[in-house]
């Protein structure tokens, strides 16, 4: 019997020449990442640091992005503890604020290599499944055992099989096909599961694999993973990753699944999140007129460069609605740089957006842009919890950039496949 | 002992607000915000031995320790529920704190129900009815066992 991605993966890091399902690995990541959170982390092994040091100074990818720049005197007193930690230890993956989301600079700059195994002390670690990574996450604790010790485990998880075919409409992307899943299976889908991506993927950029692969938690998953294909070898290479410093791991043809789904692309609707679960998904026509007062484009899984093209095409030469407020994030400094470059954050400017600086802004409630009670906002992000932006009597719903950016226009949601 | 009975679903922002995630780290200042947009009484409420009970995909959403450390410091004797995410459930391994996945005793569970645990032998007593849990694996117990992985690691290191 063949082997999945999952059990490859693990085999190989566990020394095995296969692996069950079920089974306990001990192994040793390529990388660690860590965010803001690495004041708290660092902060419960502060005696071990000083008498053992960190295990590797490559291990660790530290990227300050979560309340960037800083809030308070606390968030502030976090970064400086950090930044001391960082030249102390000599930790030679540093991203101080402003250089955009963790997730997204992972990728960007190459860190993220296929085959290789990555946790992080964030949830959407699982992020780099787009590019062949078995990555995902952990918590705090695990996170400063790993600085001292380089080692954990994980358990050879079952695998779901989902098949696409054809490719998206316009109106329709990547983030209605996640939505659409999720809605599907359910915020517990893919619980203790792994989920890989079979079919025609070379109709979706390596972008919208991200957008696919950074929701896989959504649904539980414990990883969401892509094959390396054409396309993932040249984001790769311009990532300045080139082909002979990877080798990409794929399931076999017969590898064994748990479950097989398909999915028509051609077929696909836009789709919302209502509040307050992300497996609360309808057609958008279900919602349609809802009013809002703010919209969010941007985060990890909707903050790239196609995802600010997508929104200026439908925003460009017309003016948002007044009753809303449209805040934008680029995900990182090369997508906000090359969105300066080609116009596209001048035309959301005078479309009435806010242009906030890269990083997770208000996704998580902390800053810039809370919600106050009775609001409702429509946002690009992954999660739509009570709560989640700041404020427990506001509302939150989940959709794509073009609905984000043609709902912006009329102050309600909005079906982006109308133009009148 | 009090039962605080949940329902599907209840995700770590429901368990303590992702606004307080970096500037609330230590027990003392995690547990006035437990369960803070799920349950406002439960904070004051809750007493050492306490047990929750809670349905599918308990824990999910952002990696947050601060639920499972809180719980544990406040001495909630266990969380018993339908399934559990999987970031949570490590951290509550890492934490120390007792997860007991048993969709069965959730089930049978009726309020006033008297709710025993017998973890030696993997059991838990619901209104007089016994329920058999599934235990980890011993590798994995080691942790739990030790207090936590930082106690379990501390001594690793400490062999050399």
């Amino acid at each position: 019997m063949g082997q999945t991605f999952a059990q490859k993966i693990l085999a190989k890091a566990g020394g095995h020449d296969s692996v069950a399902v079920g089974q306990i690995v001990t192994v040793k990541p390529a990388h660690l990442l860590t965010h803001d959170n690495t004041a708290a982390i660092i902060g419960k092994i502060g005696d071990e640091l000083d008498t053992y040091g960190v295990i590797r100074p490559d291990l660790s990818i530290i990227v300050l992005d979560h309340v960037t720049p800083a809030a308070n005197e606390k968030t502030a007193t976090g970064h400086k503890n950090i930044r001391e930690f960082v030249a102390k230890h000599k930790i030679e993956h540093f991203y101080d604020i402003g250089e955009g989301i963790c997730h997204q600079v992972v990728v960007e700059r190459g860190l993220a290599r296929p085959g290789m195994i990555i946790v992080g002390s964030d949830s959407h670690t699982c992020s780099y499944g787009a590019v062949g990574v078995f990555s995902t996450g952990i918590d705090r604790t695990e996170a400063a055992s790993l600085m001292l010790t380089g080692e954990t485990w994980l358990k050879v998880p079952p695998t779901i099989r989902v098949t696409l075919r054809g490719r998206f409409r316009p109106g329709v992307g990547a983030k209605d096909l996640i939505l659409r899943i999720i809605g599907d299976i359910s915020a517990d889908g893919a619980g203790y599961q792994a989920v890989e991506f079979h079919g025609d993927i070379g109709n979706l950029s390596v972008a919208e694999r991200f957008t696919i692969a950074n929701m896989g938690i959504e649904m539980g998953a414990k990883i969401a993973a892509f094959p390396v294909d054409a396309k993932a070898e040249a984001y790769l290479e311009q990532a300045g990753v080139s082909r002979d410093g990877y080798e990409p791991v794929w399931a076999d043809g017969d590898a064994e699944y748990v479950r097989e789904l398909e999915y028509d692309l051609d077929a696909l609707e836009p789709v919302i999140a209502k509040p307050h679960t992300v497996d609360n998904v309808c057609p958008v026509g279900e919602v349609v007129g809802t009013e809002i007062n703010q919209c969010l484009l941007g985060t990890c899984t909707n903050g790239r460069l196609n995802d600010l093209h997508e929104a200026t095409a439908i925003l460009k030469g017309k003016r948002i609605s007044p009753k809303v407020r449209l805040l934008v994030l680029p995900a990182s400094r090369a997508v906000y740089e090359a969105a300066t470059a080609d116009g596209t954050l001048l035309a959301l400017s005078k479309a009435g957006a806010t242009i906030l600086p890269p990083g997770c802004g208000p996704c998580l409630g902390a800053h810039q842009g809370v919600l106050a009670p009775g609001e409702a906002c429509l946002s690009t992000a992954n999660r739509n919890f009570k709560g989640r932006m700041g404020c427990k009597e506001a509302e939150i719903y989940l959709g794509s950039p073009a609905t984000v950016a043609a709902s912006a226009l009329h102050g309600k949601i909005t079906d982006p496949r109308d133009r009148s | 002992m009090n039962i605080w009975h949940y329902g599907n679903d209840i995700n770590t922002d429901m368990l303590f607000p992702g606004k307080y995630t970096y500037t609330c780290s230590t027990p003392d200042e995690i547990r006035p915000h437990l369960l803070e947009d799920l349950d406002p009484t439960f904070a004051d409420g809750v007493q050492s031995g306490d047990v929750i009970l809670a349905g599918k995909n308990f824990g999910c959403g952002s990696s947050r320790e601060q639920p499972a450390l809180g719980l544990r410091s406040v001495g909630v004797a266990a969380v018993v529920a339908v399934g559990f995410a999987r970031i949570f459930y490590r951290a509550a391994i890492n934490q120390g704190l007792l997860l007991i996945e048993c969709p069965d005793a959730v089930a049978a569970y009726k309020d006033g129900d008297t709710v025993e645990l017998d973890v030696d032998n993997a059991r838990i007593i619901i209104g007089g009815k016994a329920f058999s849990f599934p235990t980890l694996p011993p590798e994995i117990l080691a942790i739990r066992e030790a207090g936590g992985l930082l106690a379990y690691t501390r001594k690793r290191l400490a062999k050399g």
